[in-house]
């Protein structure tokens, strides 16, 4: 067998491999962390390397327009509606890229960041269970196989949010999580029921061709998109998401922007593609209801980081803002599609939104990295304790004001060119919705500034003169990100064109992926 | 009639389960909430896969005749393992918040940060 | 948690082998009749929860190191997952049923229809039942222990 031939195998079974081998990894952690602790870190790091790197194989082959479907257990594809089937498409990959990139980050970061912990082959096996879980969520063609993921991610993300037992607080904030994640996990579940109580089907191609628009489907949209935005700490069901983020490892926080993110990509799927055949019908109210969430999530993320004094929690806020422009971006993107004449605002207002997620998970992740290293530095994270650390922590300074400029939209980062795109398109929707838009940014950065201010300038304190640079690991962890943030500002157009364009086009072109399962479908524009 | 006795049984468990969680007080019994909401959607799960005098979907000596649904009762299987993942999870949170706080009460749980 | 009175801890006793050989055919027959690797496991976990009540923690982590359990948690579910593995490395697909049609371990095709349960089927399923019920019994009393250790420390501080 030559390498061609390894490599197309790879990349036939690459889809079920992406999750098999952080969960492979996952149980095989604690059995490594016997030897040796080095052992074990090389070794996740290695199995999400690899993971990764599968990731990269397959969405290199799914943006240049396949869809990949990977039947389990059966060779032949006569039958798919009926076995559990994950359907990679473009918007697929692309969340897949996000969350790999960001737990790769994360156990780099950890491999210092946690050394002083006990228990860390469970923590490992934890953030390798996450990695697999939110991985599923975004490959699966299956709605019950896509609630089971749900719950791995949510299940094994709580007991990190909890990680550090020692402190009150964070055992509160992982309960908080906890619940809330159940509850909406089980309104999951029960409009999945609702789905095959009428269709008598779980795969979401084929639900998206068999959907009728009946009463109950319109009571399982609710419940699916008010569970998933729940998840994803839309406002007004965001009041787990400062807590968790705040209390969380910083690592641990990392992973968990993937982890909200892959649920927005849930409530995307269920609109776009379930619900599919709305767009033509009455989408104007889906994606109003996204804009109006997406501008209240913005102002009231916003306007509550701006009074934080943690400076954990401050980026938890903004984090929650920035999930607004998001949805305004895709919302937009659902209003203006009817319009024959708008078509190429909507497409642009899709394609801000979706770059914004990646975006968004690069630059509250590499703020959340900064906040942790200088917990790490310094164990404070109050901003009214902390004070002149630029003397002391000259790269952590830099990243600090690149993941600033960055996250508040400032034009030579990847912020600015997808919020850009948002300002433009939902300017001719509606030039308010534009204008608040800017707003929040402005108002990010005034945060942001002021807690630049606080934590590095001013005057020495003397205890933190023996402050020193946080070790490698992390400075590399966070020099990753940073870099990726800096290229994608300097190159927006290539990864528009490249990746993003892709995702958004998968999204609107719903038949394609309901196609691919379902040879007969003729919807879909 | 008497076939709609199930799916009252689902609503009723799932809004008693709700008002557990919103309502009550005690940490444990948010938890009892939460499985109790569990068990109504496991509930209309099984009761959406039942016909009228089916049997057990059981291939071995099967006397013959109509066979209720396997598939929801697959499902309501894996939610059930996972239910018992959520409740340990949960309870063992519970175990720790009580270590720390010496009480279950959600208003005497929180307070100033630390 | 110290334990209960000598009629608990006999009946405890005679009841535990009589559990765990029911838990172990509920997962042996998981393919064949209702049950399999979760139902199994967690009625031999609770015939080992029965155990901890009646005996107390502190005689049963004398006997039981949860460190071993949760290796024996790890080798369950690395044994799923390599068995789905090995149904790629056949040559077929991820989770495919590759022991079906070569009629060695359990690798008989039942006759169609309604019949007598044959224990020699399933393929791989057994198998996957088997590692799951390890992972199931090791992980459920695993949790139990635990707990009940914890609970016990708390009430020694009063």
């Amino acid at each position: 067998m030559n390498v061609a031939d390894l490599i197309d195998l790879l990349l036939q079974h690459s889809p079920a491999l992406i999750v098999a081998v952080p969960l492979l990894g996952a149980f095989i952690t604690p059995l490594i962390s016997r030897l040796n602790d080095k052992v074990r870190n090389v070794f996740v790091i290695l199995t999400l390397g690899l993971t990764a790197s599968l990731v990269f194989l397959l969405a290199s082959d799914v943006f240049t327009g396949n869809i990949h479907t990977y039947i389990f257990g059966s060779q032949d594809l006569a039958l798919p509606v009926v076995r559990i089937l994950f359907e990679v498409d473009a918007m697929s990959a692309f969340m897949a890229i996000i969350s790999v990139i960001l737990s790769l980050v994360a156990v780099i970061y950890s491999w210092s960041f946690m050394k002083e912990n006990t228990g860390l082959d469970k923590y490992y096996t934890l953030i390798l269970l996450m990695t697999a879980g939110m991985l599923g969520m975004e490959l699966t063609g299956d709605l019950f196989n896509f609630f089971v993921f749900l719950e791995i991610t949510s299940i094994s993300s709580a007991a990190l949010v909890a990680f550090w037992t020692n402190k009150a607080k964070s055992v509160e904030a992982g309960f908080k999580y906890i619940v809330i994640s159940t509850i909406g996990a089980l309104f999951i579940l029960f409009s999945i029921a609702l789905f095959y109580g009428q269709y008598n089907a779980l795969n979401m191609a084929m639900i998206a061709s068999a959907m009728q628009y009946t009463f109950l489907d319109k009571i399982a949209l609710v419940l699916l998109i008010a569970a998933l935005a729940m998840k994803a700490g839309v406002v007004p069901m965001h009041m787990w998401l400062p807590d968790a983020y705040s209390k969380a490892p910083s690592s641990v926080t990392l992973i968990l922007v993937g982890a909200t993110q892959a649920s927005l990509y849930g409530v995307f799927r269920v609109c776009f593609t379930i619900y599919g055949g709305a767009i033509n019908l009455s989408s104007i109210s889906i994606g109003w209801i996204l804009v109006i969430l997406g501008i209240i999530t913005m102002l009231l993320g916003v306007a509550m980081a701006i009074i934080q004094t943690d400076f954990k929690r401050l980026i938890a806020f903004s984090a929650v803002a920035e999930i607004g422009y998001m949805l305004l971006g895709i919302g937009t993107g659902l209003v203006v599609m009817l319009n024959p004449e708008m078509t190429a605002t909507g497409l642009a207002a899709m394609k801000g939104g979706i770059f914004h997620i990646m975006n968004d998970a690069l630059d509250v992740g590499l703020l959340f990295l900064v906040a942790g290293a200088i917990y790490y530095a310094t164990k404070e994270t109050s901003l009214n304790k902390l004070g002149g650390l630029a003397r002391n922590m000259k790269y952590t300074t830099v990243f600090f004001i690149i993941g600033l400029l960055a996250v508040s939209g400032m034009p030579p980062m990847n912020g600015f060119a997808s919020k850009l795109l948002i300002y433009e398109s939902t300017y001719q929707l509606n030039p308010i919705l534009s204008i608040i838009a800017i707003l929040s940014s402005i108002m990010l950065l005034a945060v942001f500034v002021k807690v630049f201010h606080s934590a590095f300038l001013g005057p020495a304190l003397p205890k933190f003169e023996n402050v020193k640079e946080v070790p490698k690991s992390m400075l590399i962890a966070m020099g990753t990100i940073a870099t990726i943030i800096i290229i994608f500002g300097l190159f927006p157009e290539i990864i528009v064109n490249s990746i993003v364009e892709p995702a958004a086009n998968a999204l609107i072109n719903y038949g394609d992926y309901v196609r691919e399962v379902i040879p007969s479908f003729t919807g879909g524009v | 009639m008497i076939f709609n006795i199930p799916f009252i049984a689902v609503a009723a468990l799932i809004l008693i389960g709700l008002y557990a969680v919103i309502f009550k007080r005690n940490l444990i019994k948010m938890v009892i909430g939460i499985t109790l909401i569990e068990s109504g959607v496991n509930l209309f799960l099984i009761t959406l896969g039942y016909r009228e005098g089916s049997i057990a979907p059981i291939y071995t000596s099967s006397p013959g005749g109509i066979m209720a649904l396997p598939v929801p009762q697959a499902l309501t299987l894996t939610s059930i393992v996972i239910g018992v993942a959520v409740l340990a999870l949960m309870l063992s949170l519970v175990i720790h918040i009580y270590r720390h706080y010496g009480t279950l009460d959600v208003r005497k749980i929180g307070g100033p940060e630390e | 948690m110290s334990g209960m009175s000598k009629i608990v801890k006999t009946i405890s006793s005679i009841t535990f082998p009589l559990i765990t050989i029911y838990g172990l055919y509920v997962i042996a027959h998981g393919h064949l009749t209702p049950g399999g690797g979760f139902q199994g496991g967690a009625i031999v976990a609770s015939g080992c929860a029965m155990m901890l009540v009646s005996y107390g923690s502190i005689w049963i982590v004398s006997r039981v190191k949860e460190k071993n359990l949760s290796i024996l948690e790890s080798l369950g579910a690395v044994c799923f997952i390599l068995l789905a593995l090995l149904g790629l490395g056949f040559g077929a697909v991820f989770f495919n049923n590759f022991l079906v049609g070569t009629n060695s371990l359990f690798g008989v095709v039942p006759a169609a229809g309604s019949g007598l349960a044959d224990i020699n089927t399933g393929g791989v399923i057994p198998l996957m039942n088997f590692a799951v019920g390890l992972k199931v019994i090791a992980g459920l009393f695993g949790i139990v222990l635990v707990m009940a250790h914890a609970s016990r420390t708390k009430g020694e501080k009063k």
